[in-house]
């Protein structure tokens, strides 16, 4: 079961006069199994919220707990075994590995962890199956589409089966019917018991969510 | 997928900056190899030709009365009625245990005679030793026989000798079978015959008045050579001629010095070459390193990515440059030393030690490309794009 926390989180960046806050005193909590959609305009926060919960941006003040753990109380090289144990993390870009192929992308969480070479082959092949990639596991990000490269980053976001999965705008670079597509792979994903929060300026998105925190100036401004 | 198969799907996709690197350091090795071997080589071939120029041990009888002369010049009269060393004595010294390292024993007869009306000294020498001891002798005409003998330059001067003339010592008719050119030593002064027939003349039958020792000193100290000659010859007196043997090895040091001075520069470019790239390539991959650091990769597992890279041409460098840095000394020797004799052996010690060294300087100069990679923040490499 997973449990996230957030408790009077400020982000700021700057300082003096400089200062921008990006997050400002927000406070939420989110069940396991839950799927939750950030939604807001540029520059309201939401991608800095989500790289907050990535346990990749420490906030200026306040906290962020996940399943009781105090995720910026943990030193960094916990906070990278944490991020590597409980978050599967979709980027807006893809960010996949350009040199290597489809399924060495999905085995690449996979590196640094004990297993045998055959057991992480079939842990990839698995999740590529999952995101109905299979076929393409020998090609490269540059012979693939954008919504297969979507995929292949969703599949390296959930090959170690992490409870929960953050995505940020993971259909920001899409056409509308590959949009819907990567749409209904996260419900299904999330059908399967994962937490999902989902970052999106998009409302047809936003629909597939469960529930939709609404952020603006950083600050939360609704919870529905 | 391993942090192994991360480095190497790398090092191929950026070839030409893994041959860069890899030429550095390879470079670098190999100059570190060649200059070793060389000078190895070198110091073998110079020490070799060192120690056939002349004598570095004298062999001289013991005697109470200090020898009054400094530099060539007497500055007062020198005795030759000390007892000689017998030359049955001396046949010992080829029993000692370094009795390899002798290159040539001469031993010389010494006295004075009268010619006409001037007093000079006549030498006995055994002229195939003295040949070895003295490659610097270069006679005007050939070198004497029985009734023969061979004048200094100098004595010549004085005597009014030329190849051919006669002379009478003691009332013994010789002929003057050659004359040396001029050596700069005190041989220009002297007369040389066989040592039987200086023997005869001056009355020192099985007797000796000195005897000079070229020894190779480069497996055996020379202070050790003196000792064992010491030990064989009790009533003789065994000296190294330090100024010889000093000079020698100063000179030897000087060169050695010198080239591994020039090998240290230029494997300190080398380590630069390998710093500066690995450095360019981490910036390059700022993006791969913020996806491995937000998909869970600790520091220590980013560092061991950009070590293993390092290493892996660092591997191919020693290999390589070793074996460079072999032919490039077997070109060199060819080139620069006439002696044919002149060896260079596969060193297994060499080897590792350059093995060694490529690996310790293409890891030490990755490190700080290494914390600068481990150091990024994941966040902003990612939000850099």
């Amino acid at each position: 079961m997973s449990y996230i926390l957030a408790s009077n989180l400020v982000k700021k960046y700057g300082s003096g006069e400089a200062t921008v806050t990006a997050i400002s005193d927000m406070n939420f909590t989110i069940s396991s199994g839950e799927f939750v959609g950030i939604m807001g305009v540029s520059g309201s926060g939401k991608s800095t919220l989500l790289s907050v919960m990535g346990a990749m941006n420490a906030p200026t003040s306040g906290c962020f707990v996940v399943d009781d753990i105090d995720i910026y109380r943990l030193k960094s090289e916990k906070r990278a075994d944490f991020r590597r144990e409980f978050l599967g993390f979709v980027f807006q870009s893809f960010h996949l590995v350009p040199y290597l192929t489809v399924i060495e992308n999905v085995m690449l969480p996979l590196a640094i962890i004990k297993a045998s070479g055959k057991k992480k082959r079939q842990m990839a092949e698995s999740a590529l199956a999952a995101v109905g990639l299979q076929s393409k596991s020998h090609r490269l990000p540059n012979q693939i589409s954008g919504g297969e490269k979507e995929r292949v980053a969703i599949a390296r976001a959930i090959v170690n089966e992490p409870p929960i999965l953050l995505a940020d705008e993971p259909t920001g670079n899409l056409d509308t019917r590959t949009s819907l597509e990567i749409m209904d792979l996260l419900r299904q994903l999330n059908d399967g018991g994962m937490t999902i929060v989902m970052v999106t300026h998009s409302p047809d998105c936003a629909a597939f969510a469960g529930r939709v925190l609404q952020i603006s100036d950083g600050f939360l401004i609704s919870d529905n | 997928m391993t942090l192994k198969q991360i480095a190497v799907r790398n090092l191929m996709r950026r070839k030409g900056k893994a041959a860069f690197v890899l030429a550095g350091l390879a470079i670098g090795i190999a100059t570190v190899v060649a200059v070793i071997s060389f000078v190895e080589a070198m110091t073998g071939d110079i020490n070799h030709k060192l120690e056939k120029y002349g004598a570095n041990i004298l062999i001289v009888p013991r005697a109470e009365s200090l020898p009054l002369t400094y530099g060539g010049l007497s500055l007062g009269g020198v005795s030759f009625e000390m007892e000689e060393i017998r030359e049955t004595d001396l046949a010992r010294v080829n029993s000692i245990k370094n009795y390899r390292n002798i290159a040539a024993l001469g031993p010389l007869v010494l006295g004075v005679v009268k010619i006409d009306t001037h007093r000079v000294l006549l030498s006995g020498v055994d002229f195939k030793t003295a040949r070895i001891l003295k490659p610097w002798w270069v006679v005007d005409g050939v070198f004497p026989e029985a009734e023969g003998v061979l004048s200094g330059s100098e004595a010549a001067r004085v005597l009014n000798l030329q190849t051919g003339s006669p002379v009478n010592i003691k009332g013994r008719q010789l002929l003057v079978s050659g004359v040396l050119r001029p050596t700069g030593s005190q041989d220009d002064q002297l007369l040389f015959t066989t040592m039987a027939t200086a023997q005869e003349i001056l009355e020192k039958s099985g007797r000796v008045s000195m005897a000079e020792v070229a020894a190779l000193c480069q497996n055996c100290p020379i202070d050790d050579m003196v000792q064992q000659i010491s030990e064989a010859l009790p009533g003789a007196k065994v000296m190294a001629i330090q100024q010889v043997v000093k000079g020698r090895m100063e000179t030897l040091a000087h060169f050695r010095k010198f080239s591994y001075g020039v090998s240290g520069v230029v494997i300190l470019i080398g380590a630069l070459v390998v710093l500066v790239t690995m450095m360019g390539s981490v910036r390059e991959r700022t993006e791969e390193i913020g996806i491995f650091r937000a998909i869970g990769f600790r520091k220590s597992h980013v560092m061991r990515i950009v070590f293993l890279e390092a290493g892996i041409v660092s591997v191919l460098a020693g290999l390589i440059g070793y074996a460079a840095g072999f032919a490039a000394t077997s070109a060199g020797l060819r080139l620069f030393i006439e002696d044919r004799m002149v060896h260079l052996n596969v060193s297994p010690g060499l080897a590792a030690f350059s093995f060694g060294l490529a690996l310790v300087i293409g890891l030490a100069s990755s490190a700080y490309p290494a914390l600068m990679a481990a150091r990024m923040d994941p966040n902003d490499a990612l939000r850099a794009l």
